[in-house]
């Protein structure tokens, strides 16, 4: 009797354990899918120069459970002198009406690349972060949100 | 529509070379063109599109809105100080309204 309970709860164990593994396995797929509006809108910024993947502090909710308040923080490190400095930010979105959700124009002023606003997601997406530096190479990060309720009322 | 009062943190007084937040916040429907009314009409976009920040005069930020952000704009960037002056905010939206507010800031 006990081993009997004890397989059947194991069992069913297996049986999540798979259903969570083929439930993430399949969610990347589609996102990636999707991603093409904000890989082609990063294209087209880069003129087809492309950017390279790094390692910049890209703040999102992993699920965000209202898509009209999504708070996004971002911190790239940098020296920020006239010689070395971020001068631009993009901010794009792969899953909204339209990729462009806000460009940041920075200065050697501010002493510290970094800037915190909060955006509307419409559904589960990518966002994508595109920085300038002043000899106009690319940096790029993204991150993925779960978006509950959509914003953009779309 | 001018009586939109934006709200503004700056930190009064700063000691020099000191990295300080500066948080702003404007109430704007930020209409992204999108939605509908109860009506069924859907309403024309109005957003604002352009945030500034000068400081005695000179641009240090700008940014550049789109329809995905939110309703009452929330900025928040960064500023070295480097000598006592004022700061000039400004907001523009769709329909050319001009939204600005100053303050200033004492750096020893």
């Amino acid at each position: 009797m006990r081993l009997n309970k004890l397989r059947k709860i194991s069992r069913r164990n297996a049986m999540l354990i798979i259903a969570g593994f083929t439930g993430t396995a399949i969610l990347p797929s589609i996102s990636f899918a999707q991603s093409n509006q904000a890989l082609n809108r990063i294209n087209e910024i880069t003129n087809g120069l492309g950017a390279a993947e790094s390692d910049i502090w890209l703040d999102l909710p992993e699920i965000a459970e209202n898509g009209n308040q999504v708070k996004v923080s971002f911190e790239i490190e940098t020296p920020m002198t006239d010689t070395d400095h971020i001068k631009t930010v993009y901010i794009l979105a792969d899953g909204n009406p339209s990729p462009n959700v806000a460009k940041f124009s920075f200065t050697p002023d501010m002493g510290s690349c970094s800037a915190t606003t909060r955006i509307r997601l419409s559904k589960t997406q990518n966002v994508y972060l595109l920085a300038e530096n002043n000899n106009g190479q690319f940096l790029m990060t993204n991150a993925q949100v779960k978006v509950t309720i959509g914003g953009c009322g779309g | 529509m001018s009586s939109i009062k934006p709200r503004v943190k700056v930190p009064k007084e700063v000691s020099i070379d000191e990295v300080v937040e500066i948080k702003t916040l404007i109430r704007h429907p930020m209409h992204s063109g999108r939605m509908k009314d109860m009506d069924g009409q859907t309403i024309p976009r109005h957003i604002i599109n352009s945030f500034s920040a000068k400081f005695n005069g000179k641009e240090v930020f700008q940014m550049d809105l789109e329809p995905s952000i939110s309703t009452n704009p929330y900025i928040v960037f960064q500023f070295k100080a480097k000598e006592s002056g004022k700061f000039d905010f400004e907001w523009i939206d769709d329909n050319g309204e001009i939204y600005s507010i100053s303050k200033e800031m004492a750096v020893s």
